[in-house]
């Protein structure tokens, strides 16, 4: 149901496209926030049209103020920015009241850059980093006047394309696309934009099919047309298969082997808007191997490839000279694991002692080490909070999920951490993981009291305060939990609901634990399309139709209507809900996504999920023998790790103030 | 290590000289919020390097002050603020280098050293000038002189508080609708120009709680001529500075600062 009729050019008619903003522009004083939509953001690049060949619309599928310090758009902005003849701009996903003036004046979905319409660029690349993120995709190709199903695309719609981790399963969203890929994305965006370059020059033979053919024959581009799903009458899948030759069984993801070479974002985006990440983040290295088995980020994105302490050192001081920014993130998934941490630690707070430079290292494990690094970098600012995820609450939750840390552990971390003047820790936990009962769950209220305790007695004070923050597990494609049954939302509801009864009864230490946690059922639908096959599709496509925008938001999001939702839409299916969420998978089920290869061993990734129900723990494979989770040898990559022995220099021209 | 945390012993150098800068909201980037221009003025200050002095405590902040900013979406070529540094700097040179820093559109106009008086206590009325279709001239014409002869004109503004009600007619101390020739007449730095034809409505302002935005000057209009008077197509402030009542002119508020400086 395109909602324009759209007279643009051809693909390969390289026509003049005309900026929207004079049409946009009256129109900004009637919606909230109007920076959002206006660009012009320090470090933003607005290319001549016509001279360049290869045009890219990235799009963030949420709000601008959450989208723009995404850090994967805005490196594969710069990276294709970089090269004269490609031209990338960005779009978000518009607000509903800018949505609204958006349809009455008839304006398309543009990008924030030369407020261009989505439509006419080669191709939309898509970046999700979560799957609540599917609704607002079909906003943004409705407003584009791009048809919703891929099928119904000409060579004069944009080829859309998603990545990000989300597109590892991409499945209930194959319909509405043309292509996803998996993995880093720095070197493959290029070499789609070489193939589109090919073709274009080409003269675009073959038209949409063949240039969707070229990328599919790659091996690292996935075409969910060229691939056939089969079910059995029970439901499962019986099998995918490609549906023409020259398309691989299987396609691969994309790893970036050195990132020394690729210190981006040199040029970090430097809002006028206010946005959820106000600081200027460098990442110090890629991938983990500690081998949570809940944690998605952990198994698809091995092996562990590290920046150099140089590196690190020139992006923080070029990306703060850039934008302004006066905090730098130091991100990764654990970034306490780098292999000298200490000496990047050490080396940045003497750089910019004095200045009103502040680090943070916004991701922590439980262990005194760590205190030693955040005295480190907060020896300039304020000491308020600590935050560490012992994730389950009683010892035999953490070995099912392999989080091996110990309750000696936490409390001697806790006690250093208070010791050192922090004055606020916050424990990071999930319910409804597997095998979990309620007593693991009221583990979390002994802990936190335990906590308590020994802050009052390191520190003297009575002031000590702990918060506890509970998010819902969701189980993930290419985990060891793809095959575990999900929790129902009544059971985690019931069990937050008695955790909170037991600290709220607590008369010694309840005052000081804090809880927070939201509501079972958006995990539910998560789960749904976390692990959802193609026939997803048509729940997607029925909650947006039915009003479902901004998923992520709770006060957007509507569990009845995802719910009524999959009962219509799958009501013909031998499927429902439930089937895909709470139920249990054995091994020999085909799953939805075992023709997208993460480089994991599937067989490993079963003995590991039958060893997490054997509360059997592994180590990590940095400090400890392989243990064969298959990425290394299938992808022909290594684990790429220091020391260096190199060490940060002071510099002169640090501003101090 | 101490036990009871105490503010870092930063060296907190103190004010030596306090700046006071007239800055624009121009094209685009007037639909920038006053928080989001905070957040950029900080930045451009890191960038050029600035010496700026920041308070002292667990959480410092950058010592700028701001007076009678402007709504958003409304540009203005008269915004206020004032800079403390800790070490002294040439005014121009902090013009030129702020600017710089600064995105195209917001714009640093005019950087003096500030004399003892407040500020804010300068800044008593606007001159606002709201660009409208001129279809519709002669309604808003027609419209002004009632708002004019009206003693009391109230109108509701949507606030985060919800609904609020009160009176601009107060406020109002002056409102004419002419022809944009006649406005712009003499003005050198013409920054905008009027891609259709349109007449300027000119009204002065004087600052009480809340502040008479443009809007609420048009709902006014609307609520005493009962027309349906057009969308604006920009609003402009002037002029932000001492009401004059005897001349009925609004006045420079850095005139005391550069003559401090003169006869300093």
């Amino acid at each position: 149901m395109p909602f324009f009729t759209r007279t643009r050019p051809k693909v390969y008619d390289d026509m003049a496209v005309e900026s929207l903003f004079p049409r946009l522009e009256p129109l900004l004083p009637l919606v909230q926030k109007p920076i959002q939509y206006v660009g012009g953001e320090l470090n933003s690049t607005v290319k001549d049209w016509d001279a360049t060949r290869v045009r890219w619309a990235l799009m963030y599928p949420d709000a601008y103020e959450v989208g723009l310090p995404n850090q994967g758009v805005q490196i594969l902005y710069e990276v294709l920015n970089e090269r004269d003849w490609i031209l990338a701009e960005r779009t978000y996903a518009v607000w509903p009241d800018m949505e609204k003036v958006l349809r009455e004046h008839e304006i398309p979905q543009f990008t924030v850059d030369g407020h261009r319409p989505v439509g006419a660029f080669d191709v939309l690349g898509v970046s999700f980093a979560t799957e609540l993120g599917y609704t607002n995709l079909l906003t943004a190709l409705d407003l584009a006047g791009i048809p919703l199903e891929a099928r119904d695309r000409t060579d004069e719609h944009p080829i859309v394309l998603a990545g990000g981790h989300s597109a590892f399963n991409p499945e209930p969203i194959a319909d509405f696309l043309d292509a996803a890929v998996l993995g880093d994305g720095e070197e493959i965006v290029l070499a789609i934009s070489e193939v589109i370059r090919e073709w274009k020059d080409e003269g675009c033979p073959g038209g949409r099919d063949e240039l969707l053919m070229r990328l599919a024959a790659s091996g690292g581009v996935y075409v969910p047309r060229f691939y056939d799903v089969e079910y059995l009458p029970d439901g499962r899948i019986k099998r995918v298969a490609p549906n023409r030759s020259g398309v691989p069984w299987r396609v691969v993801k994309h790893t970036l082997m050195d990132l020394d070479q690729w210190p981006y974002p040199k040029k970090p985006l430097v809002p006028l808007a206010e946005t959820v990440h106000e600081r200027f983040s460098v990442e110090i290295f890629r991938g983990c191997t500690r081998g949570c088995r809940f944690c998605q980020a952990g198994m698809i994105t091995r092996p562990v490839r590290e920046r150099s302490i140089t590196t690190i050192g020139d992006m923080v001081r070029s990306g703060i000279d850039a934008s302004g920014f006066e905090e730098v993130g130091l991100l990764s998934l654990s970034s306490a694991d780098h292999s000298e941490i200490g000496e990047v630690a050490k080396g940045l707070a003497d750089r910019y002692d004095g200045s009103n430079v502040s680090l943070s290292l916004p991701s922590t494990r439980v262990d005194a080490f760590n205190i030693t690094l955040a005295n480190e970098l907060s020896r300039n600012g304020r000491r308020s909070g600590l935050t560490f995820a012992p994730e389950g609450g009683s010892e035999r939750m953490r070995k099912v999920i392999n989080k091996m840390v110990t309750e000696e552990d936490l409390i001697r971390t806790v006690a250093t951490a208070y010791a050192n003047g922090w004055r606020q820790v916050k424990l990071y936990f999930m319910c409804g993981l597997p095998t979990e009962t309620d007593e693991d769950v009221l583990a979390i209220a002994d802990l936190a009291r335990k906590v308590i305790a020994t802050g009052r007695e390191v520190s003297g004070r009575r002031d000590i305060r702990c918060t506890v923050s509970i998010g819902g597990f969701v189980p993930k494609p290419h985990t060891p939990f793809q095959w575990a049954g999900q929790a129902a939302w009544e059971t985690v509801d019931e069990r937050l609901a008695k955790l909170r009864k037991a600290i709220r009864a607590d008369r010694e230490y309840g005052r000081a634990i804090g809880l927070r946690y939201h509501d079972g059922q958006p995990s539910v639908i998560e789960g749904l399309l976390s692990r959802g096959d193609r026939r997803v599709g048509r729940v997607i496509r029925a909650v947006w139709a039915a009003g479902g925008r901004f998923d992520g938001w709770s006060e957007h999001f509507s569990y009845d209507r995802w719910v009524k939702a999959a009962g219509e839409a799958l009501a013909e299916e031998p499927v429902d809900l439930d089937w895909y969420t709470i139920r249990d998978r054995d091994a020999a089920e085909v799953l939805p996504w075992d023709h997208l290869d993460a480089g994991l061993d599937r067989e490993w990734l079963w003995e590991d999920w039958q060893d997490a129900l054997d509360e059997v723990e592994v180590e990590d494979c940095r400090w400890t023998p392989c243990y064969d989770c298959g990425v290394c040898p299938q992808m022909g990559t290594e684990i790429q790790i220091g020391p260096t022995g190199q060490k940060l220099l002071p510099i002169a021209a640090v501003s101090h103030s | 290590m101490s036990r009871t945390p105490t503010p870092p012993d930063r060296h907190t150098p103190p004010t030596v000289q306090r700046l006071r800068l007239r800055y624009s909201k121009r094209g685009r980037l007037r639909f920038t919020s006053h928080r989001d221009f905070q957040r950029a003025l900080e930045r451009a200050i890191r960038r050029a390097g600035l010496p700026i002095a920041y308070s002292a405590g667990f959480s410092p902040h950058p010592k700028i002050s701001y007076a009678g900013a402007a709504p958003t979406g409304a540009a203005s070529e008269a915004e206020y603020a004032e800079l403390g540094l800790s070490a002294r700097r040439e005014p121009e040179a902090v013009r030129v280098e702020l600017d710089a820093a600064l995105p195209d559109g917001l714009d640093i106009l005019e950087v003096v050293e500030a004399s003892g008086s407040s500020l804010a206590d300068q800044l008593e009325a606007s001159t606002w000038e709201i660009v409208v279709p001129a279809t519709a001239q002669a309604e808003f014409a027609a419209a002004a002189s009632t708002l004019l002869s009206t003693g009391s004109v109230e109108v509701e503004r949507l606030t985060k508080n919800g609904r609020r009600v009160f009176d601009i007619r107060g406020s109002v101390v002056r409102l004419e609708v002419h022809d944009p020739d006649v406005v712009t007449a003499g003005r050198t730095n013409a920054s905008e120009g009027f891609s259709e034809p349109c007449a300027i409505l000119q009204v002065v302002v004087r600052h009480g709680t809340p502040a008479v935005r443009p809007d609420d000057v048009l709902a006014g209009l609307r609520l005493v001529s009962g027309l349906e008077l057009p969308r604006p197509l920009r609003a402009t402030r002037r002029e932000q500075g001492p009401w004059d009542a005897e001349c009925g002119t609004v006045g420079d508020p850095l005139a005391p600062d550069r003559d401090a400086a003169v006869t300093g």
